[in-house]
């Protein structure tokens, strides 16, 4: 299957009977679908299954599929319900709710300032480039609090909008606004204290 | 650390409240200026933005897992198997 082959054309294929495409298909998206049900769940066995439910759904619904959306797109909300379906199995809606309802009457912890300001020595694609910090990327993650690290994940790494986070949740628009306020600002630090050059540090907000 | 001496619009900490909103191009537009005023003399608010859009796209970059190789294994012999299935019905 040629690489330029598109992923519209491959759905198409797949749809007239074409098993190569399908798995075509399942190659170029596995990985992505992998890290995705990893980095929510932080759990080897959990994610494979998210993984393995997330294709044979796509399998059963393709002849639905109506380029309406991006295939990716697709296929990954598919993974990202059925990883939030792990989670909610894992443990009681209640207690989200109780926590989410602190939060938004204000009692959660205030913002942590910013401490560690420097320009980072490279910019992103560099680092991506030379693939060095994999593993600088998911400890940090691993670090945040479950209810600010699937916000981040949701929202900025697979790109949903606030509401669409929110209701993928089961939390209000303001809820998620403070947890991603939260986890960027976290991920940033942590990030910048090792990315960061020190020669250009500044002074962090002081009032 | 800059203290905006001459306009004292927008403080660091009201800055920090509207991050999300400036970052993701939704911040309403005279709120915009301001924060752009603000940034304009006041380097480590500019240096944070920047951290945060860096952060967030080497993030959004990243698919850093390999599947193993044993589970790709199973999940394409269970994908034929699906599709052999279906293709059976009528
Ligand atoms: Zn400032």
């Amino acid at each position: 299957m040629p690489a330029d082959t598109s992923n519209a054309d491959l759905v198409r294929r797949a749809n007239a009977g074409d098993f190569n495409a399908l798995e075509e298909l399942t190659t170029r998206h596995e990985k992505q679908v992998y890290s995705l049900a990893l980095r929510m769940l932080r759990h080897r066995q959990d994610a494979e299954d998210v993984v393995q439910q997330t294709f044979l759904s796509m399998v059963e619904h393709l002849s639905g599929f109506r380029e309406e959306s991006s295939f990716t797109t697709w296929l990954m909300r598919i993974a990202t319900h059925a990883a939030l379906k792990v989670i909610r199995k894992r443990r009681g809606l209640d207690t989200i709710s109780l926590e989410a309802a602190a939060e938004a009457a204000g009692q959660g912890e205030s913002i942590p300032h910013p401490e560690f300001i420097a320009d980072w020595r490279e910019a992103p694609h560099e680092l991506i480039a030379r693939g060095e910090t994999g593993q600088l990327l998911e400890d940090a993650l691993n670090r945040l609090d479950e209810k600010h690290r699937l916000v981040f994940i949701l929202r900025d790494v697979q790109g949903l909008s606030v509401r669409e986070t929110a209701q993928a949740l089961a939390l209000t628009e303001a809820n998620v606004k403070v947890r991603l306020l939260r986890a960027r600002l976290a991920l940033r630090e942590q990030l910048t204290r090792v990315l960061g050059d020190p020669a250009t540090r500044l002074e962090p907000h002081r009032h | 650390m800059a203290q905006n001496q001459q306009h004292d619009t927008m403080k660091c900490e009201e800055l920090l409240t509207l991050l999300n909103e400036y970052v993701d191009g939704t911040v309403d537009p005279a709120i915009c200026a301001e924060f752009e005023q603000h940034m304009t003399g006041c380097n480590p608010c500019q240096v944070v933005v920047d951290n945060i859009r860096q952060t967030i796209s080497l993030y959004r970059a990243g698919q850093p897992w390999e599947l193993p190789p044993d589970f790709r294994a199973r999940l394409h012999a269970a994908l034929r198997e699906r599709w052999r299935q279906r293709q059976g019905q009528p």
